[in-house]
């Protein structure tokens, strides 16, 4: 079996060179390393202007601000990888809080309601995965007709914001890991991390992940090569699903309430963080920490917006606007150079 | 009857048909119109007026879907359009007065052309996917109107912008008219001119009609300025009817229901052969779909699950591999269906 995790890198020209090396990062990471260094400039820029924008616990909040996002964004990272979208993932959110919420108050035992939920949403991108893939129908339509379906049963079950009183839900809401006096993230975080560890882990170094890939780059050559693509593509849908409804109950949990208008516009904010990342939205190529990454400058565009105080909401949108257009630009351009 | 069957209008039709049936079964003086103070009443009026704002986008959405595109940011547009006319018609000295009036409508169309401009730029000059293109100023879009209308909604008093969306002239609703108006324009540049056939040949192949001596690119870029400025027109319309500039509620998911209904149509969005008949009747269903809703007694919480519920059926009658499979062990149809 060849090792794909690390390409051969050619040895040449060093001696040409004389031993002088230069640092000339993979054409597939500069995206990512573009959003990183984004990244420190938008915090150095905070640090510097913002007095106490530097404490541990602002950058910490961000995590425990869009624990939920991160979780559903790795999720549709999967789905663009293979050049699909999921435009349903805000609404399984509405249906999942909604859901949990119900039952919750109707006395059903968290035990029970948890695994149910997750099974909503699960079942939900499977459904639209087959759909998109038996009777070819094309994502963008069947997760569009999967977003109004889930909104609409959300609507169906409740239409006033539900409080959630559960025992075991609150104290999940409440459960905080200390480091040190006021420094502290919430269990969402430590949900997000590990959904995240597993994600990247998977891509990387799984068949799955792989066939991720090469669906992403070209689904013919993939099934010809006898690649399970039909398989992969529900899988992709599937697992969606679940992040979504993973991330639905992170938000019931962050917000202690169940509404189907939850979530509303979130599956923007999730394909603009896979963008800012340096996911290729035709799949194909990217990684599950530039999505982090573009989770993290998501949720640092509104601390810092926060911070300014005088700057209104709608600067958020039109500073993502502008950073989706200039990653786009980017990618646009390595992608160019590479060929 | 196997042509009428195959006939891609024939289940949107039908659709039509059930929707307007079951109106006839649960009231009783749905198909009444009447003439009061010279102005028709009656609810298939009421369709009409109302569905003027979604054919508007729907068109455009038809020829950028022909050359392979898609327009996400049509309802921004929308916003935004609406946003500036009530921004300078609050400056005017005499609102009432028709010139001025005139000259902000000129005024905010002029903009949307200049959006349109962009997006068509992103897509055929530097190459990026419409979707992502179109995205950017689908998110930074909504935050420009609320930059313009201050995060608030304006309201306006102006005879002559009024007329636009709630006015009549002999006896039919204006917005209705420009509608109409548009559907005849579009008609008569893609079917008499050559214009459609280029249309189409971008959409089946951009190299090859390249290769043959179309300007690929120029034809890009006007689709996108069309579908921009009917999308300003809409927005015009849908904020004189309200008479107030909300930049949040205009043209909200318009770009789905727009997608949708070029899809009901029959409209591949691969691109290459379009309907413009099909559109219009796809956006009319949508609207009849909403009307229905209400006038057949369905709570409001249902609406949306009533549409999922019509969406999924059409998506799946439309899908030749869902009817092959279904229906095609009785081998009464084939499974291609000419697109």
């Amino acid at each position: 079996m060849i090792d794909v995790s690390t390409p051969p890198t050619p040895q040449k020209n060093r001696s040409i060179l004389g031993g002088r090396r230069v640092y000339r990062p993979n054409t597939k990471h500069i995206p990512v390393l573009a959003t990183l260094a984004l990244l420190i400039v938008m915090y150095s820029i905070g640090v510097y202007n913002y007095e106490s924008f530097g404490d541990t616990q602002v950058f910490l909040n961000i995590f425990v601000d869009n624990a939920f996002l991160l979780v559903v964004a790795v999720g549709m990272t999967f789905v663009i990888l293979t050049g699909g979208i999921d435009l349903s993932v805000g609404a399984v959110i509405a249906l999942t809080t909604t859901v949990a919420a119900t039952l919750l108050t109707a006395g059903w035992p968290a035990g029970v309601v948890l695994p149910l939920v997750l099974l909503i949403g699960t079942v939900m991108g499977l459904g639209m995965g087959a759909v998109i893939h038996f009777f070819k129908v094309e994502p963008f339509i069947a997760t569009l007709a999967g977003m109004f379906l889930a909104r609409g049963l959300a609507l169906l079950i409740d239409r006033n914001s539900i409080p959630i009183t559960n025992d075991f839900w609150t104290q999940i809401a409440q459960k905080r890991f200390r480091f040190d006096d006021g420094v502290f993230i919430s269990l969402n975080v430590v949900i997000a991390a590990i959904v995240v560890l597993i994600a990247a882990l998977v891509l990387a170094w799984t068949r799955f992940g792989r066939n991720v890939y090469a669906i992403g780059g070209n689904a013919d050559s993939a099934l010809l090569m006898g690649l399970p693509v039909g398989r992969t593509r529900i899988a992709v849908y599937t697992l969606s699903g679940f992040c979504a409804s993973l991330g639905g109950v992170l938000y019931s949990f962050y917000t202690s309430s169940g509404y189907s208008l939850h979530g509303q516009g979130l599956e923007l904010d999730a394909i603009a963080a896979v963008v800012i990342g340096g996911v290729l939205l035709t799949g194909g190529s990217g990684y599950v920490l530039g999505t982090v990454l573009g989770v993290l400058v998501l949720g640092l565009i509104q601390t810092i917006i926060t911070f300014q105080g005088d700057l209104n909401s709608w600067w958020t949108r039109i500073v993502v606007g502008i950073l989706l257009f200039a990653f786009i630009v980017l990618q646009r351009l390595v992608t160019r150079k590479a060929k | 009857m196997t042509t009428l069957l195959r006939h891609r209008l024939f289940w949107p039709a039908a659709v039509l048909v059930v929707l307007l049936a079951s109106n006839l079964i649960f009231s009783n003086n749905f198909f009444t119109i009447t003439l009061q103070d010279g102005h028709l009443y009656g609810s298939l009026i009421d369709i009409l007026r109302r569905s003027a704002p979604l054919v508007l986008v729907a068109l455009g959405m038809t020829l950028v879907i022909a050359t392979g595109g898609i327009d996400l940011s049509v309802g921004s547009v929308m916003a935004i359009s609406g946003a500036l006319a009530c921004l300078l018609i609050g400056d005017l000295s005499n609102p009432d007065a028709v010139g001025p009036v005139l000259l902000v409508v000129g005024a905010a169309i002029a903009l949307c052309l200049v959006f349109g401009l962009w997006n068509g730029f992103l897509v055929a000059v530097l190459g990026i996917q419409p979707i992502i293109a179109t995205l950017i100023l689908m998110v930074a879009g909504r935050g420009v109107a609320q930059l313009i209308t201050g995060g608030q909604i304006l309201n306006v008093r102006s005879e002559p912008y009024r007329v636009i969306g709630a006015g009549y002239f002999l006896a039919v609703p204006v917005s209705f008219l420009i509608a109409a108006a548009a559907v005849a324009l579009t008609v008569a540049l893609t079917r008499r001119t050559a214009l459609g056939l280029l249309l189409e040949s971008v959409g089946g192949s951009p190299t090859a009609s390249r290769l043959a001596g179309i300007r690929s690119r120029r034809i890009t870029i006007m689709v996108y300025v069309f579908a921009a400025a009917f999308a300003g027109v809409a927005g015009l319309i849908y904020s004189s009817d309200v008479s107030s500039a909300d930049s949040n509620a205009a043209g909200n998911l318009i770009e789905l229901n727009a997608i949708l209904a070029v899809v009901l149509g029959g409209t591949a969005l691969t691109g290459g052969r379009f309907s413009i008949a099909g559109s219009v009747l796809g956006a009319v269903i949508i609207t009849t779909l909403d009307i229905t809703a209400v006038s057949v007694g369905v709570p409001v919480e249902t609406t949306l699950l009533f549409k999922a519920v019509v969406v999924i059926v059409l998506c799946l009658a439309q899908s030749a591999t869902f009817r092959a499979k279904v229906f095609g062990r009785f081998g009464t149809r084939r499974a291609e269906v000419p697109a």
